[in-house]
C-alpha cells in the first residue's frame, strides 16, 4: 500500500518560508481553497495556512543551534483526526494514505482539530470548514503537468531541497532511504499516531583540513609563495588582496 | 483549550435536563414501590416538559459551535467511530423518551407503561452522559480529560443539578417529595464534588507526555521557540488556549469550588419547602456548573500549544 509523505531535512532548511508562500499560493487557488485571509493589510492580520516554518533555539547561549522547523499535516498512518469526525468529512485515502477533508461534508465542529496533537488543521474563518494540507493532491496526479512538476508546491519551492516527497512504504524510494540512512524520525511518537511525514535531524558538519592541504606539496614550478607588494604609487587593492 | 460558550451551555443544560429526568423516574419508581406518596401527574408532566426544554435549549446552543449548522444533519453518519456522532443519535432518542414519558403520565397510561418508558429513558439518559463525556475523555493526548473521572463527573454533576431542579419543581407542585429530592440532591452533589476534587487533584499532578523535545524531535533539555512563523493570530493561537490571566483562571476555580456544592448544599439544607430558596440554590449551582465546565476546558493543555510559545 502506498503512503505518500514528505521528508523534511532540518539539516538544510534555512527557514526562508518559500514553502509557506508557495503552499498558500497554490492551495488558495486550488481545489482545497480558498484559504481566506482576514485583515491582510491591517492590524492583526490572520488567515488560513497549511504550512508554517517555525524557529527554535536549542541549547544555552553561546552553545546554541538554530533549528528551522517546517510544520504541516503529517498524514499519520493512524490519524486521530479521522475517527472522531461525526460526518465522515475527514478521511484517509486508502490508495495513497493522504488525509483529506471533504469541504462539502464538513460541519465546522472543530472536533478533528482538537483531536490532532500537532495542531495542523485550521478552520477557515470565512469558509467555516476545516482545512489542512492535501499534499497537493490536485497537483501530484495532474497528467497535464510535466512529470517533474507533479510534486507538492512546497517541495518544488524549496531552494535547498530540504523537502523530499515520495512513498515511504516503498523501501526503494528516495524518501525511504533518506529516513533509513539519515536517522529520519516522527514527531510526538508517544501518541501512537505513526506520522507518515518524517524529519531528518541536524547533522554535524565537519571540515577537516590536513597540513598537506594548506600548502601544495607538489608545488611543481616552485613558484607558490607570497607575491611582492606593489611599489608606492602603483595601483593597489589593499583590502582585497595581499598585493 | 479555549472554552466555547456554546459547548459549555450544551453540556450543562443537557446535564441538568438529564438529571431532572432521572429524578422524576426515581420518584416514579419510589412511588410505585410504596416508598413515597404518589405525586400527581403535574409533577411528572411539568418535570418532563422542563427537562425537554433544557435539552432543546442545550441542542440549540450547540448549533452555535458549528461553522456550518445547516449541515448538522450529516453528523450522525460515523457513529461507529465518533462519540460525537453517537451523541447526535442518542440525544434526539433521549428527547423522544422524555417526551413519551411526559405524554404517558399526561394520558394516565398506567404505572407499568410509565415505568417501562421511564426505564428506556434512563438507559438513554446514561448513554447520553457517556457519549457527551467520552467526546472529551477519548482524546488521549488531552491528558486532563483522558480519565474515567470525566464521564463519572459529567454524570454526577448533571444528576446533582437535575435533582436540585427537581426539588424546586416538587416544592411547587408536590411538596411531600421535596425532602427526598433535596436529600438525593445533597448526596449526588457531595459525590460530584468529591469526583471533581479528585479530577482537580489528578490534573494538578499530571506530567505532560509531550514536550518541545518530542514536538520537534530534538533531544535536548533546553529548547526555546524563537518564532512561530507568523506575527498575527491564527486558528492555532485562538482555539487552543483560553488567553486569560492566571488570576482569572484561579477565580473561576474558586467559583466552581464554592458554587458547585458548598453554597447550594447549605441552601438545600435550610430551605425546607421554600421554592424560592430552592430555586436560588439551583441557580447558584448552575452558575457553579458553568464555571466548572469553563474550567474543564481551560485546564486542558493541548500539546499543539507547544508549537506556539513565542510569536517572534
Amino acid at each position: 500500500m502506498t503512503q505518500l509523505a514528505l521528508v523534511i531535512d532540518l539539516n538544510v532548511c534555512v527557514g526562508c518560508h518559500a514553502c509557506v508562500t508557495s503552499c498558500k499560493e497554490w492551495n488558495t487557488a486550488g481545489t482545497a481553497g480558498p484559504l481566506t485571509d482576514q485583515n491582510p493589510y491591517e492590524k492583526d492580520p490572520t488567515g488560513t495556512f497549511f504550512n508554517r516554518v517555525q524557529t527554535f533555539e536549542v541549547g544555552v547561549y553561546p552553545d546554541t543551534q538554530t533549528v528551522h522547523f517546517p510544520k504541516s499535516c503529517l498524514h499519520c498512518e493512524d490519524p486521530p483526526c479521522v475517527p472522531v469526525c461525526p460526518t465522515g468529512a475527514s478521511y484517509k485515502r486508502a490508495e495513497d494514505g493522504i488525509v483529506l477533508v471533504d469541504a462539502d461534508k464538513c460541519i465546522g465542529c472543530k472536533y478533528c482539530a482538537w483531536a490532532c496533537p500537532y495542531g495542523v488543521r485550521e478552520l477557515d474563518q470565512q469558509e467555516k470548514v476545516m482545512t489542512k494540507c492535501t499534499l497537493c493532491v490536485d497537483r501530484i496526479y495532474d497528467a497535464s503537468l510535466p512529470e517533474r512538476d507533479r510534486k507538492p508546491a512546497c517541495v518544488l519551492a524549496c531552494p535547498t531541497n530540504a523537502r523530499l516527497f515520495g512513498d515511504i512504504h516503498d523501501p526503494a524510494s528516495a524518501v525511504s532511504s533518506a529516513i533509513r540512512d539519515n536517522g529520519g524520525y516522527a514527531l510526538m511518537p508517544e501518541w501512537g499516531t505513526h506520522p507518515a511525514n518524517h524529519y531528518l535531524p541536524r547533522r554535524k558538519t565537519e571540515f577537516r583540513i590536513h597540513p598537506d592541504e594548506l600548502k601544495r606539496v607538489d608545488n611543481p614550478l616552485k613558484v607558490d609563495g607570497k607575491l611582492p607588494k606593489p611599489a608606492p604609487g602603483e595601483p593597489a587593492l589593499d583590502d582585497v588582496t595581499t598585493w | 483549550m479555549n472554552p466555547a460558550w456554546s459547548v459549555i451551555f450544551l453540556t450543562t443544560l443537557l446535564g441538568a435536563g438529564q438529571g431532572l429526568f432521572l429524578a422524576l423516574y426515581a420518584i416514579d419508581v419510589g412511588a410505585a414501590n410504596g416508598l413515597l406518596a404518589l405525586p400527581g401527574p403535574t409533577f411528572y408532566v411539568g418535570g418532563a416538559t422542563l427537562a425537554l426544554a433544557l435539552l432543546v435549549t442545550g441542542l440549540f446552543s450547540s448549533f452555535f459551535h458549528l461553522g456550518r449548522p445547516e449541515r448538522a444533519w450529516r453528523s450522525a453518519a460515523k457513529w461507529r467511530t465518533s462519540w460525537l456522532a453517537r451523541e447526535v443519535i442518542v440525544l434526539p432518542a433521549f428527547m423522544g423518551a422524555v417526551f413519551a414519558y411526559g405524554a404517558a403520565h399526561q394520558l394516565q397510561a398506567g404505572d407499568r407503561i410509565c415505568l417501562w418508558v421511564g426505564a428506556a429513558g434512563t438507559v438513554l439518559c446514561i448513554a447520553l452522559f457517556v457519549c457527551t463525556a467520552m467526546i472529551y475523555a477519548c482524546l488521549k493526548f488531552l491528558q486532563e480529560w483522558h480519565t474515567t473521572l470525566t464521564p463519572l463527573n459529567y454524570f454526577l454533576l448533571g444528576s446533582a443539578s437535575g435533582f436540585t431542579l427537581a426539588s424546586v419543581l416538587a416544592a411547587l407542585v408536590a411538596p411531600h417529595a421535596v425532602n427526598q429530592l433535596a436529600i438525593a440532591a445533597l448526596v449526588l452533589g457531595a459525590l460530584a464534588y468529591l469526583g471533581r476534587l479528585a479530577a482537580l487533584r489528578r490534573n494538578a499532578r499530571l506530567r505532560p507526555m509531550s514536550s518541545l523535545a518530542t514536538a520537534i524531535g530534538v533531544k535536548h533539555p533546553h529548547i526555546e521557540q524563537k518564532a512561530q512563523g507568523f506575527m498575527g493570530g491564527s486558528f492555532n493561537t485562538r482555539e487552543f488556549f483560553h488567553g486569560r490571566t492566571r488570576e482569572t483562571v484561579r477565580a473561576v476555580r474558586w467559583a466552581l469550588l464554592v458554587l458547585v456544592f458548598p453554597v447550594p448544599a447549605v441552601m438545600l439544607g435550610v430551605s425546607g419547602e421554600n421554592a424560592f430558596l430552592l430555586g436560588a440554590a439551583f441557580a447558584l449551582q448552575y452558575v457553579g456548573l458553568l464555571a466548572e465546565r469553563w474550567y474543564f476546558f481551560a485546564e486542558a493543555n493541548h500539546p499543539q500549544n507547544l508549537y506556539y510559545q513565542a510569536i517572534s
